[in-house]
């Protein structure tokens, strides 16, 4: 099957006029483009380039929170200094997505609407509690990142929908965050497995946590357990041994060439635990 | 369908009539007729296509050509001033750097781009930002070397 239909999208409206006669999305084709290539899903029949849209771009961080535009990428994500210094388990993440040429036209939307279980920004973006504003010819919704992502490669979106903005909310005063992932190579990798974690401390104790994994479920998703195991304790040694235990109970891995299941799950537990360490450091900091 | 339009490549502008599915690769080697940028895995692992698009690192084989519209394409035929080897391209001559000569000119654009964002990186750095680029011959060492040298001559 080949590509009967292409336009180059000027404006959202544009955009959402042809998703709504069955047009496919296209913007850094990183995942697109890749997947056809490698014979996983052939090119829709229908395009709608979408990377020209310039209401669709920007980074903007201000003293309520990040907003990221559908075309963010991941260079522009991991390059801005406030995004490192306060939100940066993303930073962490989109500084390790694909090579260099991966990060200058891959984008934050097209990142999250693949819906990879090993995507490097969603844990990161879940941890920081971030919404998605959806929007299609019929209107706009803005749901909560957790509730966007229902299965490998696939998310609650209509076709007729079209990822607008990523908003995080500025995390309080106190918090760290941070994101790592096993690897067998440094660049154009995909996490054998990830895990993010938010932590805020006051004190001596920790008052707030999301840990959230990566590959290691059928999808993105934070981990109340672990969670658990943070809140009100020290942040020592055995809270974060105990909640990267609870990482690795909550996970259903599956095996592929990349790593068998039982290996997946006896490394969730270690990387969950240095995730957290780093994100305690950071909150110390 | 062909749609008709234009890809500037070196500073070249070229009129061509692809397929919306074309990859910028095959419209750069195919059609425009510059087969420097090769194709190695096909499935964006090795960057062996890899070009600049508006200067930033791009795998060509991953990439719609109809989307390159309207963006400058450089390719490692674009890098050469006439008959003027550009730094790195001596420097990967004279530290060794090619071997096969395959993975050449999607390293030497990848070391262009980062050069551009990073003009002295460590050996750590180029090591790391290269990383995305494949030598079937494991000959990262000279390559390594060639771009450092580069880098600590600015």
């Amino acid at each position: 099957m080949s590509v009967s239909s292409y336009v180059t999208a000027g404006s959202v409206d544009d955009v959402l006029a042809a998703l709504a006669g069955g047009a496919r999305p296209v913007a850094g084709g990183t995942d697109l483009v890749v997947g056809a290539r490698s014979g996983k899903s052939s090119l829709p029949e229908s395009l709608v380039a979408i990377h020209r849209v310039a209401e669709l771009r920007g980074v903007r961080v201000s003293a309520d929170g990040l907003r990221l535009g559908a075309l963010a990428s991941h260079e522009a994500i991991c390059e801005n200094e406030e995004i490192q210094a306060r939100y940066s388990a993303l930073a962490d993440a989109c500084t390790i997505v694909g090579s260099h040429a991966t990060r200058a036209q891959g984008t934050i939307g097209g990142n999250l609407m693949n819906a990879s279980p090993a995507m490097e920004t969603g844990g990161p973006l879940i941890c920081l509690g971030a919404t998605v504003t959806l929007r299609s010819a019929a209107g706009e919704r803005t749901i909560g990142l957790a509730d966007l992502f229902t299965g490998p490669g696939k998310t609650v979106a209509e076709p007729g929908e079209l990822l607008i903005s990523v908003d995080v909310p500025a995390p309080a005063a106190g918090t760290g965050s941070a994101y790592l992932r096993l690897e067998y190579r440094r660049q154009m990798e995909i996490a054998v497995v990830g895990a993010s974690a938010l932590v805020t401390v006051d004190g001596g104790k920790v008052t707030d946590a999301r840990i959230a994994m990566t590959a290691l479920a059928p999808t993105i998703r934070h981990v109340p357990e672990a969670e658990a195991a943070l809140i009100g304790s020290d942040g020592g040694p055995a809270a974060i041994e105990a909640a990267g235990e609870a990482v690795a109970a909550a996970s259903s891995p599956i095996s592929d060439v990349r790593g068998s299941a039982g290996y997946r799950r006896a490394m969730a537990a270690v990387i969950a635990g240095r995730a957290i360490e780093q994100a305690l450091a950071r909150a110390r900091a | 369908m062909k749609v008709a339009t234009t890809l500037t490549v070196n500073e070249i502008a070229y009129p061509v009539e692809l397929d919306p599915g074309t990859n910028l690769l095959a419209a750069v080697r195919d059609v425009i007729g510059l087969t420097g940028s090769k194709e190695g895995c096909d499935d964006s692992e090795c960057g062996a296509c890899m070009m600049l698009l508006d200067g930033k690192p791009v795998n060509s084989c991953s990439y719609l050509a109809l989307q390159a519209e309207g963006s400058e394409i450089t390719t490692v035929e674009g890098l050469a001033t006439g008959e003027k080897l550009a730094p790195l391209q001596a420097a990967f001559l004279s530290e060794g750097g090619v071997q096969c000569g395959f993975c050449t000119p999607g390293m030497l654009i990848s070391a262009t781009a980062l050069l551009d964002q990073n003009p002295s990186p460590s050996e750590d750095e180029v090591r790391i930002a290269l990383s995305g680029n494949l030598c079937r011959c494991t000959g990262y060492d000279g390559i390594i070397k060639a771009v450092l040298s580069v880098a600590n001559a600015v």
